[in-house]
């Protein structure tokens, strides 16, 4: 009898161990983030674009990162939703009865979801050459389009599958058809399109592989599609590369510019998740 | 008016098919597009060449690819051994175990670690992880290490696939019956021989389907691990070895591709092969789910 309960004491402390080293590895990578970023951070960072010894340790800054990592975020995620709205209705709203063909169009999204933004960069960048498109604004925005179509289709689905069938119902009762039917489904789904988004952007902000090959990088902030861009991971990644310690020092502080806009974005997703299920009955 | 508003709806659902098909489309191109850029290098080294070979002289044309699978493999079976006991002693704990308000507060925070962009998981490993191993772990076992190893590789990617493993193992926990439960603790069972002997048991199909889907996103992971793992193109040995896993391969040496003949069709034959694997790991996790789901419901 004892040794049943030890055993269950033993395993329940392990838990309690695994689940403390787990939520708590959230904590250990963004405090280190800070205690090392922090020092490191000053108006400068966020103000200027790097300026002529910026690479041996002199003035500047990472302006020209953070506006192009917006600038490709940004795009990506509008174009995104251009083409993932019409997906997202169409496959719950055109595909009545269609069972089979629908399940397979999901797993699709799931399985395009779980392709890695490596590829999709080295598949941008096959595009580019085969476009004869150079580096620039344009390609990064394409390769990251497609690494976030998925993310969006698969958010606004599952949004789109919870409001309740009586309200399309009583739209197409009154006579609407179905287009006009999915304008008062997108009205109902509005909190969740907004969450998209932000899922969306924050995963393209942050990623590096799919913009590696595709933006290329540049010292100035993009005046055109057809300019390279720089971007915050990217910018990151080079400075933390560099023998210098002043310029180490300032991609701990890129990362912490990073790391806080990703964690206003998950936060503000989360707030809108909280609010659109009050909003349900 | 009548004519114009069914116009309107024919005409927008053939643009939204059309949406639809070219999107679901980029699956294929991908696939096609990848394998038409490697066939001069399918057609120059036989598969055994390219897998099997450790010898990497892109100015000779020599492409093998054995260290850098190596590499991944050693990465990501690391990876898998750290995080699924943790994650599954996790989730067993926040579903099984945690007070309600407790639950509340612990499923969003293994939510903020999914947020988080991989280059920063990077910059985690090399300031916290890299001196970790070289001045606490590699110690014990080794002379001397630098930190940057297979094994830094492998932390990183832990925590990377931690909010993946629970919140898919987490899903699976919910769905278990409540009778089954009931009718094993009636029986005399503790709380915990029920989890080993009943529900683990019939969570099983989920919890391989949460492997196969971490092991491909592992599998896949490029800045992250290219940051920690060393990158010396030889097969690791131990876990204080270097590695170089096949995205860093890519990653790194894109830069130089077009100058050397064949070496950007080696480097697309890499991607081709994440792919594929990825591809096939994806499709069978995706159907142990979808058929638990179905059973679920049904």
């Amino acid at each position: 009898m004892t040794r049943r309960k030890l055993e269950e004491q033993f395993f329940k402390l392990l838990m309690i161990l695994a689940t403390i080293l787990v939520s708590g590895s959230f904590f250990l990578i963004v405090g280190t983030i800070f205690y090392k970023g922090v020092p490191y951070m000053n108006w400068d960072m966020i103000s200027k674009t790097p300026g002529g010894g910026f690479y041996i340790g002199k003035e500047g800054g990472v302006l020209n990162a953070i506006i192009g990592s917006m600038y490709i975020a940004g795009g990506a995620t509008i174009l995104g939703l251009f083409i993932s709205i019409p997906v997202a209705i169409f496959i719950n709203m055109y595909m009545d009865g269609k069972k089979f063909l629908l399940d397979t169009l999901r797993m699709v999204f799931d399985v395009l979801f779980g392709i890695p933004s490596i590829v999709y960069g080295a598949f941008g960048f096959l595009l580019m050459i085969y476009f004869g498109v150079r580096a620039s604004l344009l390609g990064g925005i394409i390769a990251v389009t497609l690494l976030v179509i998925p993310i969006l289709v698969r958010t606004l689905d599952e949004v789109i599958r919870t409001v309740p069938g009586e309200l399309r119902d009583a739209a197409l009762a009154l006579g609407s058809t179905r287009w006009e039917t999915a304008k008062v489904v997108l009205r109902a789904i509005k909190p969740g399109i907004y969450t998209a988004v932000l899922l969306s952007f924050g995963r393209a902000i942050g990623d590096v592989a799919s913009v590696l090959f595709t933006a290329g990088f540049s010292d100035n902030i993009p005046t055109s599609l057809h300019e390279p861009a720089a971007t915050l991971p990217l910018a990151i990644f080079f400075q933390l590369g560099s023998p210098v310690a002043e310029v180490q020092g300032r991609g701990y502080a890129s990362a912490l510019i990073l790391t806080i806009v990703v964690l206003v974005i998950t936060l503000l997703s989360e707030l809108l998740l909280k609010r659109s299920y009050k909003n349900k009955i | 008016m009548q004519k114009l508003r069914l116009l309107t709806d024919k005409i927008i659902s053939k643009l939204m098919l059309l949406f639809t098909v070219a999107s679901v489309s980029v699956l294929f191109v991908i696939g096609i597009g990848l394998y038409y850029k490697s066939i001069p290098i399918l057609n120059k080294l036989s598969w055994g060449q390219l897998l099997g070979s450790s010898v990497w002289k892109p100015f000779k044309g020599l492409f093998g690819f054995f260290p850098y699978i190596m590499g991944t493999l050693w990465v990501t079976g690391i990876a898998i051994i750290i995080a699924l006991p943790l994650c599954i002693l996790t989730s067993l704990y926040i579903i099984e175990y945690a007070p309600s308000w407790l639950k509340r507060f612990l499923i969003p925070f293994v939510n903020l670690l999914s947020g988080i962009p991989p280059v920063i998981f990077g910059v985690w490993g090399v300031l916290f992880i890299i001196p970790l191993i070289q001045t606490y772990i590699a110690p014990h076992f080794v002379a001397y290490s630098t930190g940057y190893s297979v094994l830094a590789g492998g932390i990183v990617l832990a925590v990377m696939i931690f909010p993946l493993i629970v919140s898919i193992v987490n899903e699976v926990l919910r769905t278990m019956p409540q009778e089954l439960k009931d009718a094993s603790l009636a029986l005399g069972a503790t709380k915990w021989e029920t989890i080993k002997k009943v529900i683990l048991r019939k969570a099983l199909p989920g919890i391989i389907a949460a492997t196969v889907l971490a092991i491909s996103r592992a599998f896949g992971e490029t800045i992250a691990v290219l940051m920690v793992c060393g990158n010396n193109p030889v097969v690791p040995h131990s876990v204080f070895d270097t590695g170089y896993p096949l995205p860093a391969l890519i990653a790194n040496n894109y830069g130089d591709m077009m100058s050397i003949p064949l070496y950007d069709s080696a480097l697309m034959f890499a991607a081709l092969l994440l792919f594929a694997i990825i591809l096939i790991f994806n499709i069978i996790s995706r159907v142990i789910l979808t058929r638990l789901e179905r059973r679920m419901a049904g």
